[in-house]
This record gives C-alpha cells, sequence and structure tokens, in this order.
C-alpha cells in the first residue's frame, strides 16, 4: 500500500503505477454530473475551491446537518466515472486537477490527458460507502448547495487513509481498457 | 406516526442497510475464489467490511440508494391508494433520517426537493391474490447499476443473435462484457426473454424477488442460468472490473409472452450492494415477519 499526502506533485502523481494500492490522507473535492457540465460551459468555481494540484472525487454522498449546522458524511461512495468523460479531461487541464476518484474508469481522452498533464485515474470500490466514509474525518465545506442539491453539490472533504486503486495511470496505461479488450476475447470465442 | 408508516420506515431504514444473508453468502464464497494477494481480493475485502459497517451503524451500505420499488401482494379490497399516500410519507421520514439519500430529482427542472418523492417516485406495484395476506417487498437499486441494463431487440446481426434461446444467451453475455465493472459488480442479472419494452423490463427486474440460490422451475431457464453465470465468471472481468474470477453472483431467468413481431430480451443488472428485504404484515399493519 502506497500512502500519497497532500501536496500532490506531478513526480508523485508520476511514479503511480497501474494497479498500485494507495491510501490517500488529505482534501478531496467532490464534482459530479452537474459540476463536470457547469465548469466545462465555462462556470466560475467559488473562491474557496481551489482545484489546482488536487484531487476531484466523483461522488454523491448522504448527507446529514447537526443543530450546530454542521455537516456529516454518512455514506459517501464513488460514482460511475464514464459519465463525466465529454468533460473530463478539458477540466483536467483548465483546473491543473492531479488525481480523479471514481469508479468504473474513464475512456481514450481523460487517459491521454492523465499522460499529458501529470494526472492519474484512482478507483474506490463502488458501493463502500460505509468504509469510504468512516475515512471522511471532516466535512470542511460544501459549495453550490442551494443551485445543485446535495448529491451534485461541491464537498469539501478531509480524508485519512482512503483506499483506492490505480487504474489509469500518467504513462498511457488502462486498466480497463486491457480488460475491456481480454474480456471481449474471451466472449468472442464462447459465443 | 401510523403502523404501516412506521413499519415501511422500518423496511426501508433494514433495506439500505443491511445486504441479504443470501447475497452475503455469496459474496463470502465469491471472496475465497479469488486469487490472494490481488487488487480482486481486496476489493472482496473493503465489500466485506462495508456490508458489516453498514449493518452495525445502521446507514446505507451505499450512498446511491436507488430508484424506491415497492412490490407488495393483497387481498381483493386493500386500500392501495392510503398505502400509496403512506408509503410516499415513509420514503420522506426515511430520507430526513439518512436511510436514503436526497435522490430525487425532477427531470424538468433539475431541481431536487430533498423529499425522494415525485412522478413515478418511489415506484409501487400492486398485485392482489386471493389469500388475506398483505406482504411489501422493497428493492433499492442504484444508478451505477441501473444504467448498465441493456434492452436487446430480435434478431441481433453484430452478435449473430438469433430468434431462439441461442441467441438470447448471446445477448446477455454482451451484456455483461459490456458493463464490465461500471454496475459494480460483482453483478446479479434479471433477464427477461419476451414481453413488450416495458413489461419487459419490468419483469426483469422482479427476478429481484429470487433469492441467489433459487432454481428456476423452468428446465430450459434453469440451464440457461447455470451456464451463463459459469460463462459470464470466465470472462474474467471481476469484481469492480479489477480482472477475476467473478463477474456474476446471480443469473435470473424469466419469460413473458410476445407478439409475433417482436422479440425483446431485456436485462437489468443488480449491483453486488443488492438491497432487497420484504416482510409479512398483521391486521394491524405491523411487521409480523421478515421475507429474506
Amino acid at each position: 500500500m502506497i500512502t500519497l499526502q497532500a501536496p500532490f506533485t506531478e513526480d508523485k502523481i508520476r511514479s503511480l503505477r497501474v494497479g498500485d494500492e494507495v491510501s490517500i490522507t488529505g482534501v478531496l473535492f467532490t464534482g459530479r454530473d452537474a459540476v463536470h457540465k457547469y465548469l466545462h460551459e465555462g462556470g466560475a468555481l467559488p473562491p474557496e475551491v481551489n482545484l489546482s494540484g488536487g484531487l476531484l472525487y466523483h461522488c454523491g454522498p448522504v448527507v446529514i446537518q447537526d443543530e450546530q449546522g454542521n455537516w456529516k458524511a454518512t455514506a459517501a461512495g464513488p460514482t460511475t466515472s464514464i459519465r463525466e468523460e465529454p468533460y473530463q479531461a478539458d477540466i483536467i487541464e483548465k483546473f491543473g486537477i492531479r488525481g480523479v476518484i471514481g469508479k468504473g474508469g474513464m475512456g481514450d481522452r481523460t487517459l491521454a490527458a492523465c499522460q499529458k498533464f501529470g494526472c492519474v485515474y484512482l478507483h474506490a470500490v463502488g458501493g463502500a460507502a460505509q468504509v469510504l466514509g468512516e475515512c471522511i474525518k471532516r466535512v470542511r465545506g460544501v459549495y453550490f448547495m442551494e443551485r445543485f442539491g446535495a448529491p451534485e453539490a461541491i464537498w469539501e472533504f478531509e480524508v485519512e487513509a482512503f483506499p483506492v486503486v490505480v487504474t489509469m495511470d500518467s504513462h498511457g496505461r488502462s486498466l480497463h481498457a486491457e480488460v475491456f479488450a481480454a474480456s471481449q476475447a474471451v466472449l468472442a470465442r464462447v459465443l | 406516526m401510523s403502523a404501516l408508516q412506521e413499519s415501511l420506515v422500518e423496511l426501508i431504514r433494514r433495506t439500505s442497510a443491511e445486504i441479504p444473508d443470501d447475497v452475503q453468502r455469496g459474496i463470502l464464497n465469491a471472496l475465497e475464489t479469488e486469487k490472494k494477494g490481488t487488487i480482486a481480493e481486496s476489493a472482496f475485502k473493503i465489500i466485506e467490511r462495508n456490508i458489516e459497517l453498514a449493518k452495525q451503524k445502521s446507514q446505507p451500505i451505499c450512498q446511491d440508494t436507488g430508484s424506491i420499488l415497492f412490490y407488495v401482494e393483497c387481498p381483493a379490497g386493500f386500500d392501495q391508494i392510503d398505502f400509496d399516500e403512506t408509503a410516499r410519507e415513509a420514503v420522506t421520514l426515511a430520507t430526513k433520517k439518512g436511510y436514503l439519500r436526497q435522490n430525487s430529482v425532477d427531470s424538468i427542472s433539475g431541481k431536487n426537493d430533498g423529499t425522494n418523492v415525485g412522478p413515478g417516485a418511489p415506484a409501487i406495484h400492486f398485485h392482489q391474490h386471493r389469500s388475506p395476506d398483505v406482504s411489501v417487498r422493497l428493492v433499492l437499486k442504484g444508478g451505477g447499476c441501473e444504467n448498465v441494463g441493456a434492452q436487446y431487440s430480435l434478431p441481433n446481426e453484430k452478435l449473430h443473435a438469433n430468434r431462439d434461446l441461442d441467441g438470447c444467451r448471446k445477448v446477455i453475455l454482451d451484456c455483461v462484457q459490456q458493463a464490465q465493472g461500471k454496475g459494480c459488480g460483482p453483478g446479479i442479472l434479471g433477464v427477461c426473454i419476451g414481453g413488450d419494452r416495458a413489461t419487459g423490463y419490468e419483469f426483469s427486474k422482479k427476478q429481484f424477488l429470487r433469492t441467489l440460490p433459487d432454481r428456476n422451475s423452468v428446465a430450459e431457464l434453469d440451464a440457461m442460468e447455470q451456464e451463463i453465470l459459469k460463462t459470464a465468471n470466465e470472462l474474467g472481468i471481476g469484481p469492480m472490473g479489477f480482472g477475476g474470477k467473478t463477474t456474476l453472483l446471480g443469473v435470473k431467468i424469466c419469460a413473458a409472452n410476445r407478439v409475433p413481431a417482436s422479440f425483446f430480451v431485456s436485462v437489468s443488472y443488480m449491483c453486488w450492494a443488492y438491497r432487497r428485504q420484504g416482510v409479512e404484515l398483521d391486521s394491524q399493519n405491523r411487521i409480523s415477519k421478515w421475507l429474506y
């Protein structure tokens, strides 16, 4: 298990390879469908959200707010990343993102952007909302809550030992492309 | 709170937080078969720990608490309007309690009012029977796995799938290969052969009410279920699409009559976070028995 801590420098990111199991400690910003479309259409981020050198988490958490107004994420696993494929490459470039966390993998354009700009795709276990939620030590903020609703808002999470697997690295390798091709070859044989 | 509302909130809580025993056993067996030291094994260990943690904390197994699908069996004369209203209140309350995510979006305005209630949400399927008993089954089906479902119209030239059972087998396996890990595998398939487009999908989802060890009473479909399960697990897609031995945990297939011009095969994919529970209600609408 490799420990990945802030700052998420290009060197650290480029040292990661497909198949590496990684434990993240630091800050994650969530962003999913509505945020990607908004940013891709030229929307601005709130000043508190700095994605440069940051990690973007495809996640729409279950959150509850206590009487003091503090937020707690009670379930926070990844959502399917491929829906952001039309936008992700441009957003990696424009905002200088170093890592995208999600599930299911992404396509060729994102893989190329990872290689060109020094970014990596980190796969969290889909459905593991409790194991991953436990790694969120603090909710530091929420942005676009009114505009997009709780699952689609940008949440700022402080995480500790958040477990992921590198499935697309900055050297042009994608585990998803490899498993797809291998399974397609088997399927052709059995059909 | 009425007894019915209380029973439904408890059904929602337990469905969201606790995986049924048959599915948990399937996952534990799969963990044993994966090669030690692989990322597939690591994924299964996280899944196993997640199941325990959700149950212990009484919190959602997965943050995507999904489409809310109720299946109600009731006698003639049962007040469906009252049930419908009470179920909507129960869903809203369960959402406030954090058993369900604020998960229902107005498709025209894009607004999420946080109640989980709106046109078609929750979906309630009533079925009358001759017995006086009332049972309520609930399936919470996440969007990731819903998105990888597929409906094929036979013949399918690209897959060389004709209008016969072998053609059905081909398109079902194609669906598994196309889904890869995007539906949070290992998955469970619910399939309907035949029907129109709407009933095909509806019946395919009802297959999720069967337990994993349940065998099909139709010999041809039983053979097909076993064969597809075995073959899909030879594709090497594995949990989360990481590569590995377990791509599916189960396959459940039913058939519905079709018109001569149509031959649909509707495949619904359920993620490993298979949230399905059910209760029998007594005459006071209290839970008298858990069904899974």
